[in-house]
This record gives structure tokens, C-alpha cells and sequence, in this order.
């Protein structure tokens, strides 16, 4: 049994050195997978390397009409940013989707993404938005889009001494706007049987000029599929364009077929959870500046 | 957490108030820490992994799930627990409405959803009752079957909003319902609020509102 140590290191460069320090150091964040983690006996990490008492790690920062969140922010003060919440709606929605309050107030989506749950809420809603992750390590730091970094089930890219330090978000397009919806058997804490994500561009005449559908729990990751937002883009959002985006969707999932979603029910879902994220995304992109 | 007990960690976290200090492991929960070290053992472990918010306290004003909170992760923050929420003798009037319509069975869940509770009302005076059961979603009970709670909560938030106006009349109250519990408060005034704020036409339109977009409703704005 090996002996736990915590620290809270103050510099992203001393959270580097502690993480390489010891191969089984875990950073720490809101917990709410770490801890559980731990408790059920399925990892017993040497150390924990909180961090949030490094600066930048908890909070929304404006960067060129961007946003930069830091690692360490919990999901429910994304909503609190009045400006991401009105840029990125479906994002701030997808991440207080998560859990309970109890929960939420300490989640992370920089947590959600590094979990690589195939079902976390926030990532095919950070995928479809075109979301980076930027990652701190022994070389320095370097950023990849979110949806490289979950590679399989609770498996990431991240290597020796990495941890990401902040979600990047893009400017919201002009006339752009998001959404994402997820099934649950419930209507709150559980998780998801299926999630679709999108972030879509009109143009002044209602025209699509680029979108972007993601989707989770239909695949071993989130998934981003080209050919569903391809079929939404120089249409204006007509049933033909939908049913062919919707048919893209279902056939670029491959599920697995368990006790929360036959493999069908998902496939079947996905598509129909395409379409509704795109008819809500439309309608923000009404009023959007 | 079964880890060796070394390099103890002393923690300094102001408690209810009360600047407290004391000794724990590393991989220690906050919820065993204050319920073994502090003696505070108002908080309960429910499930251990965050899903039924038995374990609920507020850490530097947010609420969260105490076992899945390292106790090191709280040094130097303000922790408010079940034990805080009475001030003196008089109870709170989220407990003295859970005592009065009995919105408990068991109990081992009130603590948390009393906690969860007061946060609420003290966010939002006047929730709904799908924002209350939304904001209570991470707080599992057994026992009730939920209603008796929400009409607590409700009733609760109607008397704190008549205290705001005549705060010395509450007060008084809940002092009496404390050494008398059979008691009971005038139960004319409840039925007025409870025509007003649990009206099930209200509740159902909100619902059918929320699926035109076809998804539940989900409060969002409200949460902190």
C-alpha cells in the first residue's frame, strides 16, 4: 500500500515537477471522479497534487473576445460569466447537466474532458464549439482540441507531468449559436445514454454556412461527425437537410448495447437529439449580436 | 481510504464560526474529519461517492458533498455544517418546518437536505417547486417520498419572506415549537400559501412550457 501524500503547489511548473516526481501522483481538481476513485479502491494514486491554489486555475478570463477557463473552475460558475453564458449557451448548459448542485459546485469540464467518460456531458458540447485544451508538462506548454485528448473509457492523451491547465473557447461567430441536449432515463443525476452537441453559423438569409455535431456515449469517445454538420451547411435548415444530418449521425455511432441503452435505442437517439440541438441552435443564432 | 496514518496534516478552517485547527491524514474526506476529528456528527455518510447528499455542507459558501472533499482541500475556508444551522435555541424555519409537517422519517438524510435547503432559500426567497426539487435533486431520501420535504421548503421560504418583514413575530415562533413541538402554527396561513406556491395547474404549465423545446425544465439561473 503505498503512502498518500498531498500537496498544493502554487506554480504550474512545481504541479509539473510533482506529477513526474512520482508516476502515480494524480492533479486534483473538483474531485468529484478523483475521490470516488479513490474511495472504491480502483486507484490508489502515491500523490495528490491539488490545484487550485495555483493562480489562472479557477476562473473565466477573456482572451481576443475568447474565453480561457481555467482548469480548477467548477461547472456552476461557468453560468455565473454572464458573457459565456451568452456566448456559448450550450456549453454552460452541457456542464450544469452534470451531477447535482453539491456536485457542479465543484466539477470541472477540464475534469469531465480528463476523465474520458465516452457519456460526459460537456465535451461533445466543447467539441462541437471548437473548444482547445491547453496542456502544461515537462516541455512546456502545448494546445489540441478537446476531442483529442480522450483517446479511449478513462484513458487520455496526457503524458508523464501533463495536466491541462485551461479550456480555450473561440469567439461566438457572428449569428453563430450552440446547444446541447442529452437523454436520461431520469430527469437529473444520471448519466448520459446518449449526448448531441452542435454549434452552428447562419448567414443574414438563414443560410448554414458551418456546423459542427458531436455526440457522446454512442462510441468508446465523443465523437465529431464532419458529415452530419457537411449535410446542414449551404441549407437553410430545411427537413431534407436535417434528415440527412440525422442520418449521418446515426451512422457514424457504434454503442455499446448494455442495461442503460440498447445499441439500437442509442443509434436510433442520437439522430433524434441531432435534430433538436440544431432547431435550438438555430433559434440563438436569432439573438445573437 | 486505507492508507497508512503518516505525515499527519494540520488544517486550520474556521468551523460554524469557530476557528478550529485540527489533524488528519492526507487522503482524510472533510466529512470524516469534521465528524471524527470535530466531533460534528450532524454530517452523514449516505453512499461515500457523492450521489445522495447526506454528507452536505457549505465549504466557503458553496454547497458540496463533504466525502468527496479532501479535508486538506479546506484549509483556510469556511465550513457550515447541520450544527450551525439553529441559532441558539431557536430553529431555523427550514427545521421548523420539516419538524412541523414532518418531513422526516429516518433522518439520517435531513441533516443534508436541510442544509441543501437553507442554501437554496437563501439564493432564491421564493422557488418554485421544480426549482426546489431540481436544487434537491442531489439529495436522495428513502423514507418520505420527497412531497413532505418540498412543502417544507416551501413553507419555510413563505414564513423567511413574512420574517424579512416582521422579523421579531418568526422568531418567536420557532422558539415555542422548540420546547413545544406539538404545538402547531395557524393552519389557515398555511393553506394560503400552499394555494398559491403548490398549485399543481402552475406546476404542470411550466413543465409543458419547458417541452416545447423538448427537454425538461432545468432552472439553471438559479444556482449559485
Amino acid at each position: 500500500m503505498p503512502q498518500l501524500a498531498y500537496h498544493a503547489p502554487g506554480t504550474i511548473d512545481e504541479a509539473v515537477r510533482l506529477l513526474l516526481a512520482s508516476p502515480e501522483a494524480r492533479p486534483l481538481a473538483g474531485g468529484t471522479d478523483l475521490i470516488v476513485q479513490m474511495r472504491s479502491g480502483r486507484i490508489a494514486p502515491s500523490a495528490i497534487i491539488d490545484l487550485k491554489k495555483i493562480a489562472g486555475m479557477t476562473g473565466v478570463r477573456r482572451i481576443a473576445e475568447g474565453f480561457a477557463i481555467g482548469a480548477a473552475t467548477p461547472c456552476t460558475a461557468l453560468k455565473e460569466d454572464a458573457a459565456l453564458l451568452a456566448a456559448w449557451p450550450g456549453v454552460v448548459e452541457a456542464a450544469n447537466l452534470i451531477g447535482s448542485v453539491q456536485v457542479r459546485n465543484r466539477a470541472t469540464i477540464a475534469g469531465n474532458l480528463c476523465n474520458a467518460s465516452p457519456a460526459a456531458d460537456s465535451v461533445p458540447a466543447l467539441v462541437a464549439a471548437g473548444a482547445t485544451c491547453v496542456i502544461a508538462g515537462p516541455d512546456g506548454e502545448r494546445e489540441v482540441p478537446v476531442g483529442q485528448l480522450p483517446v479511449a473509457p478513462g484513458r487520455s492523451t496526457l503524458g508523464p507531468g501533463e495536466f491541462v491547465v485551461e479550456i480555450r473557447l473561440p469567439p461566438r461567430p457572428r449569428r453563430g449559436g450552440d446547444a446541447y441536449l442529452r437523454s436520461i432515463p431520469r430527469t437529473e443525476m444520471d448519466i448520459a445514454v446518449v449526448g448531441a452537441g452542435t454549434a452552428l453559423v447562419l448567414d443574414a438569409d438563414g443560410s448554414c454556412t458551418a456546423a459542427r455535431i458531436a455526440v457522446g456515449a454512442v462510441a468508446p469517445t465523443v465523437l465529431l461527425v464532419e458529415a452530419a454538420g457537411a449535410a446542414l451547411v449551404g441549407t437553410r435548415l430545411d427537413e431534407d437537410a436535417l434528415a440527412t444530418m440525422a442520418e449521418a449521425v446515426r451512422a457514424a455511432c457504434r454503442p455499446i448495447d448494455d442495461k442503460r441503452g440498447p445499441a439500437a435505442y442509442r443509434t436510433a437517439m442520437a439522430g433524434v437529439l441531432a435534430r433538436r440541438v440544431v432547431k435550438i441552435a438555430a433559434q440563438r443564432t436569432e439573438i445573437t449580436r | 481510504m486505507n492508507y497508512p496514518a503518516m505525515n499527519k496534516l494540520v488544517i486550520s478552517a474556521t468551523v460554524n464560526g469557530d476557528a478550529e485547527s485540527f489533524l488528519c491524514d492526507p487522503g482524510t474526506t472533510l466529512l470524516d474529519a469534521l465528524r471524527t476529528e470535530l466531533g460534528l456528527t450532524g454530517t452523514k455518510e449516505g453512499c461515500g461517492s457523492g450521489d445522495c447528499g447526506a454528507c452536505t455542507v457549505m465549504l466557503d459558501g458553496a454547497m458540496v458533498c463533504s466525502c468527496l472533499v479532501l479535508a486538506a482541500e479546506a484549509e483556510g475556508m469556511a465550513i457550515h455544517t447541520i450544527e450551525g444551522v439553529a441559532e441558539g435555541g431557536a430553529l431555523h424555519p427550514v427545521q421548523a418546518k420539516f419538524l412541523e409537517l414532518g418531513a422526516l422519517q429516518c433522518g439520517f438524510c435531513t441533516p443534508g437536505f436541510i442544509v441543501a435547503a437553507k442554501a437554496l432559500l437563501e439564493r432564491h426567497p421564493d422557488p418554485s417547486e421544480t426549482e426546489i426539487r431540481y436544487w434537491l435533486a442531489g439529495n436522495l431520501c428513502r423514507c418520505t417520498g420527497y412531497d413532505k420535504i418540498i412543502r417544507a421548503v416551501i413553507e419555510a421560504g413563505a414564513e423567511l419572506r413574512q420574517e424579512r418583514k416582521a422579523p421579531e413575530l418568526g422568531t418567536q415562533d420557532r422558539q415555542r415549537l422548540v420546547s413545544d413541538p406539538s404545538d402547531s402554527t395557524d393552519r389557515g396561513a398555511l393553506a394560503t400559501i400552499e394555494d398559491a406556491a403548490l398549485s399543481d395547474a402552475a406546476f404542470e404549465g411550466e413543465a409543458a412550457a419547458a417541452k416545447v423545446v423538448g427537454n425538461e425544465p432545468h432552472p439553471t439561473e438559479i444556482e449559485p
